[in-house]
Order: C-alpha cells, then sequence, then structure tokens
C-alpha cells in the first residue's frame, strides 16, 4: 500500500514527461488547524507528494528556519499524537496522495519502533526519513516500518563514497533522498554544483526515484534539479519560511491566515510548473 | 566504521548522513595513531610541557579530620587551563593535524573545554569557533573573555534552554556545513562514535597516573574512586583503570534543587534510555522523546545526556549514581576553601560534596572516631578534583554576598 501510492504517482509523472514537486512542512506548525489548512493549500497549488515533519526538540539536520518551526509546533502542544491526528485528517481528504513523514530517531525510539511504526500506518504516512539515522543503524526501525507497511527512505550526500552509496541504494524504498550540498536544511543563492555528479552516480546504480533537497526555493532551482538528473524536487525552508512570515508567534489572525495559503498555493503551483519539461 | 562502538547497549553513530564520512576518517585516524609510537611520544611530550602532567594527588587532612574520613584529591586543577579539558584536547588537536583538518570547533558548557580549544587554536594555530549558550556565556564571563584573548571566536547560542545542548546542537550543524576542512573537538565522551572511545583513552591518563600514585602513596587501592558526572569525561578518565579493582566507583550528577523539582541534571537516575548527540545512552525527556530542560548551579553539569559508557556501567551495577544538591555543592565548595585553601570548580564541588557524603557514612559505619581519620588511610576516598574554581568567581560572588 505505501509503495503503491508512491509508485503510481512516479509512474503518472514519468508519463507525463513532469518532475516531481514536493513541499515540506512540520506538522502543526504554527497550530494544528492552520496546519491543516497549510496541506490543503499544497494540494491545491498541485503537490505531487508531501514531505512532513514531526517537531522534535533538537533537531541538529536542520537550519534555523525549520528549527523555528519545530519550536512554534512545540509551543502550540504539537506533541507526535497531535501531528498524526493532523496527517489523518488530511489523508481522509487525499486518499491518494503520497506522504512521507521526516522526524529525528528519538521519537522512534521512546515508544518503540514497532508501536511508533504502527501509529504512522494507521495515520495514513507511506514513508518515514529518519535525519539522524545512519544506515548501520537503522535495522530495528527498517524491520518496524516494513512490518507496518511504511516504507524507510535514505539519505546520501555529496560526501557518500560510491560503494557506501551502492549499499545505501540497495536498501531500497520508495525514493532516495539526495542531499544536493554539506550541510543542513535551509536557502541556498544557488544550487550546488556538486547535485549532478552524485545523480548521475545513483544512476549508475539504481532505478529508484530521487528526489534532491536542501536550497531549493525558487522554480529555476527545481528545473536545475531536474536537469541535473532528480526525479524531483523538496522545497522545506522555502514553504516554512512564508508560515514564518504570515504566523511568526503562532496561530494567525483571519487576514494573515487568509493571505498565508494563498501564498503558499501560489508558490506551490509556481514550483509546480517548473517541473513540467519543455513546458513554462 | 571498523568498531560498533557500543558499550553494552550503548553508544552507536545516530547522525545526520553527512557526518558518516568524517566519523569514519575520525575513528580511522584515532586507531592508527593509537598504535603509532610517533604519535604517542608526541602526545606524552605535550601532556608534560605543556599541560604539566602528571598532576598530583592531595591528601586533605583538614577536611578529612572534618569528615572523619581521609580524602584525596586528583589535582586535575592543576592542569594547564585549569581543568581535566586539556587532557584530551591535545589528543585530538593532535588527531585533527594528522588529518589535515584546518580549522577546529567545539561546544562549551562552563567554558572549560573551550577554554582548552582556544589554547588548542593557539598552539596548532588554527581558526577556532567556540559554540555556547547564551545563558553560559552570561554565566561565565570569564572563560568567555580567557578564549577571545588566545584568538577563539565565541558564538552565543540563543536557541533552545540557551546552555550546553545548544550549543552541541549547533557545533553539530556547522560541522556538516564545513566537514571537509573542520575538525568537531568535541568536550566530552558523549556523542556520536568514536567520541566517547577516543576521549575515554586520552581521560585515562587520570585514572592511570592515580592508581600508581594512589598505591605508592598509601598502598593498595582506594576504597572508593568518586567524580562529578556532566557528560562524564573526567568520570570516566578517573574510572578506567579502577575498573578491574576492588574500589568502589561513585558518579555525582547534578541534584539541582532537588530530584523532586524536576529542575536538576541527574540523567541516570531520572532518565530512560534514548537517541540524543548521536548517541543510545541515559536521557532525560518526555514520554514522546521530546528533550527535557535541566538545571545546575554549575554550566558543566547542566546537560540532558550522558555519556553511554556510563549507562553501561550503571547498568552493570559496576559504578552508582546519585547527586548532591546546589546547595550541597556550594557548602562542599566553601569548606574546601576554607579548610584546604582550594576553590574548587563549581562541578568538581559536587565531588566534594558527595565524597563528605561517602566519608561520613564510611566513619559512622566503622564507628570511627573523627580523631582517629589517619588510622584509616589505606581505605581514603579519591576524589576526581576536575578543575579549579576560578571560573566560578563571578558566580560564587553573588552566592556569597557576606564576603563582599
Amino acid at each position: 500500500m505505501s509503495d503503491s501510492r508512491y509508485a503510481a504517482a512516479f509512474a503518472r509523472l514519468a508519463a507525463a514527461r513532469e518532475g516531481a514537486f514536493v513541499p515540506f512542512t512540520v506538522l502543526g506548525d504554527p497550530d494544528p488547524e492552520t496546519s491543516l489548512a497549510v496541506l490543503e493549500s499544497f494540494a491545491a497549488g498541485g503537490a505531487d507528494m508531501l514531505e512532513l515533519g514531526i517537531a522534535f526538540s533538537d533537531p541538529v539536520a536542520d537550519g534555523p528556519t525549520i528549527q523555528a518551526a519545530d519550536l512554534r509546533a512545540l509551543a502550540a502542544g504539537v506533541t507526535p499524537p497531535v501531528a498524526l491526528e493532523v496527517l489523518a485528517e488530511f489523508r481522509r481528504r487525499h486518499p491518494e496522495l503520497p506522504l512521507g513523514l521526516l522526524l529525528y530517531a528519538n521519537l522512534v525510539q521512546r515508544p518503540g519502533p514497532q508501536a511508533f511504526s504502527r501509529r504512522l500506518a494507521a495515520a495514513g504516512a507511506d514513508s518515514v526519513l529518519i535525519a539522524d539515522l545512519p544506515p548501520e543503524e537503522a535495522a530495528p526501525f527498517a524491520r518496524a516500518a516494513k512490518t507496518a507497511g511504511i516504507g524507510l527512505v535514505s539519505m546520501v550526500t555529496p560526501l557518500t563514497r560510491p560503494a557506501r552509496l551502492a549499499a545505501i541504494a540497495a536498501r531500497g524504498g520508495p525514493y532516495l533522498y539526495v542531499v544536493s550540498r554539506a550541510g543542513v536544511t535551509g536557502r541556498d543563492a544557488s544550487l550546488a554544483t556538486t547535485a549532478a555528479p552524485l545523480l548521475a552516480r545513483l544512476r549508475a546504480v539504481t532505478a529508484i526515484p530521487t528526489l534532491l533537497g536542501f536550497g531549493i526555493g525558487k522554480p529555476a532551482q527545481v528545473r536545475a534539479a531536474l536537469a541535473a538528473g532528480a526525479t524531483g524536487a523538496i522545497s522545506g525552508s522555502a514553504a516554512v519560511e512564508i508560515i514564518a512570515r504570515h504566523a511568526p508567534a503562532g496561530r494567525p489572525g483571519p487576514r494573515a491566515r487568509r493571505a498565508l495559503l494563498a501564498e503558499l498555493a501560489d508558490f506551490t503551483a509556481a514550483m509546480k510548473a517548473a517541473t513540467r519539461r519543455g513546458g513554462a | 566504521m571498523r568498531q560498533r562502538g557500543r558499550f553494552g547497549d550503548y553508544g552507536g553513530f545516530y547522525v545526520p548522513e553527512i557526518l558518516m564520512p568524517a566519523l569514519e576518517e575520525l575513528e580511522a585516524a584515532f586507531l592508527a595513531a593509537r598504535r603509532d609510537p610517533a604519535f604517542r611520544a608526541e602526545l606524552k611530550r605535550l601532556l608534560a610541557e605543556y599541560a604539566g602532567r602528571p598532576t598530583p594527588i592531595t591528601l586533605c587532612e583538614n577536611l578529612s579530620r572534618h569528615a572523619g574520613w581521609p580524602i584525596a584529591l586528583k589535582r586535575e586543577d592543576l592542569v594547564h587551563g585549569g581543568a581535566h579539558k586539556t587532557n584530551q584536547v591535545l589528543g585530538q588537536a593532535l588527531l585533527a593535524r594528522r588529518m589535515g583538518k584546518r580549522r577546529l570547533i567545539a561546544e562549551t558548557g562552563a567554558g572549560q573545554h573551550g577554554v582548552a580549544t582556544a589554547m588548542m587554536g593557539a598552539l596548532f594555530g588554527m581558526p577556532t569557533d567556540v559554540y555556547m549558550g547564551a545563558l553560559d556565556v552570561e554565566r561565565q564571563a570569564l572563560n568567555v573573555f580567557r578564549m577571545r584573548l588566545m584568538g577563539a571566536r565565541v558564538i552565543p547560542v540563543e536557541s533552545g534552554s540557551r546552555t550546553l545542548k545548544d550549543a552541541i546542537n549547533e557545533a553539530l550543524r556547522d560541522w556538516a556545513t564545513n566537514v571537509r576542512d573542520t575538525h568537531y573537538l568535541l568536550g566530552t565522551v558523549a556523542g556520536p562514535h568514536p567520541y566517547p572511545t577516543l576521549v575515554g583513552e586520552f581521560q585515562r591518563v587520570i585514572g592511570r597516573e592515580a592508581k600508581r600514585q594512589f598505591a605508592a602513596r598509601f598502598g593498595g587501592a582506594p576504597r572508593a574512586v568518586l567524580a562529578c558526572v556532566g557528560g562524564g569525561s573526567n568520570a570516566i578518565g578517573l574510572f578506567k583503570d579502577f575498573i578491574p579493582t576492588k574500589a568502589e566507583i561513585h558518579g555525582i550528577e547534578a541534584g539541582g534543587r532537588g530530584l523532586a523539582s524536576g529542575a536538576h541534571g541527574a540523567t541516570l537516575q531520572k532518565g530512560t534510555p534514548g537517541i540524543l548527540h548521536g548517541a543510545y545512552s541515559y536521557l532525560l525527556h518526555d514520554a514522546h522523546g521530546q528533550i527535557t530542560e535541566t538545571h545546575s548551579v554549575s554550566a558543566g553539569l547542566d546537560y540532558p545526556g550522558v555519556g553511554p559508557e556510563h549507562s553501561a556501567l550503571k547498568d552493570a551495577g559496576r559504578a552508582r549514581y546519585w547527586s548532591v544538591t546546589d546547595a550541597e555543592a556550594l557548602a562542599a565548595f566553601r569548606l574546601l576553601a576554607e579548610t584546604e585553601g582550594i576553590v574548587p570548580a563549581l562541578e568538581s564541588a559536587h565531588a566534594v560534596a558527595g565524597a563528605l557524603k561517602l566519608a561520613r557514612r564510611y566513619a559512622r559505619e566503622a564507628g570511627l572516631a573523627k580523631a582517629d581519620w589517619k588510622k584509616k588511610l589505606k581505605q581514603a576516598i579519591l576524589v576526581g578534583l576536575s578543575g579549579r574554581g576560578d571560573k566560578d568567581m563571578e558566580t560564587a560572588r553573588r552566592l556569597f554576598p557576606e564576603l563582599g
């Protein structure tokens, strides 16, 4: 079931000669109700799949923008169960859209990998990426995810050596998260030149779809990601910045909320348009 | 990785993929250096000529008389820089040079590790950035000045609880971005493999010396060795060589305002296993796995995690972990100054307070009159005095206003 939503989406995109556009937000940022509307804006703008964070107190792989989103969600009382309620409600309205989670190992370890994976599956998640879990430590998490029918997504970076790259690709999963540059999440003026050779090396060893992330906030960067050989592009900090601008202190008022949702839908539509090869 | 980096169930390397090549490189450099006579000779030379090793053990006659049982101190306060931190930064700086790294970064709580890293930046001619929680920057102004004086840049971290945990987060982020030419000089026996192993090995000099010195001075092994535990590097350094002996091993955590208050840093007593900063170890976190904020009068003990080797020693029952409160540590801080003319770091004052409690218990159990404490020299308590209190003078002045 998990693979099937991703497989169907990637097949549809390939047939249409489009890349995937995948916006990211932290579930519950700036508050659970607005967050659900944020997910709807992504869908309305034409997002092909969503990457959704569960807020953690110490997100070391993320830059200041996403860390601030985590802290806004935590301040709004968003525990993992609350985040999964938001996800489950969105899933009821969108049965086909692939939904991936991005979180940190201790949120899985504390309740236990099996219990946590069952909760993810029950909420309607298709995949999970654990930001601080390299393959060497992943076995108990991978077993639990597989049992629950959740795809475990691996990460590769420009510093990943060839043998390791092949080993990671061999682990499978619905897609590979390809980090465009060394560092943490955040916007970058230019897409690093390291992405193209990395994607080429991956192509030589695997047919798994690749989503390029870190530093992608503009349509031109989406085009560059696809031109470099990625199957799609993930944009995190840019979308989160829009939320921070309209709702810096948590739940926005009605006017700020309308402006926020409209800007997010426009942003998504512009980024999605850039995935249409030969088109706009 | 050639090793799994586990102490029992604890340890490992739970880090973003971008850091894995750097950890592999560091592990390889460490394993090779450990076998390299030239590296070992250079480290030994620096420990002697630069750091001032060996440090003595001091029998505290007045304090012992006060407690009714002999107490001796392993004097890491006499190491250059003022704390045990210098022992292991020398090792890591040599490794960084060996790996061809050009820049050093570090996190610091009380500032002692930052000072030690700044010393390495100056000594080895490497630009050095030190991340420090903004609250700790306020608490440890003197150490901030010392770091800057030696040419390091101190970067205050405003996020989270504005303490050591948040400084580690920022250092990890910097490292992830600049991993090609930067060595992260992690300050304690926590973090991902190989740090707990390599920091522990470099700190082991404390216990190796202490064991020999104690045997020469008093005969045999002490009845107990005791040290304060934040991340736990001075404690592991002291404990390691006593693990095969009969000595009791006691780790003293930060009891803060009391364990029932929730405002403490007693990770091993009140925590449960979890994953933070690259390792599986005891942790203070809530039912969902969010890290909880901690409190201690001592910035160096104000940390929700602990080195994985301590977690393993706890589970195995080989070491006992308990705590003293802020108030008890402050009383011991003052007592050591008044009775011996030694001003300990606030971290080390926790160990002294623990030793006083243990000494009184031993004396009571033995039915020993206070005046007879000298009869038990062979069963002395050996305390790791991890650092000197100069850095804490501003805090102490506020806490003891009657002294002017």
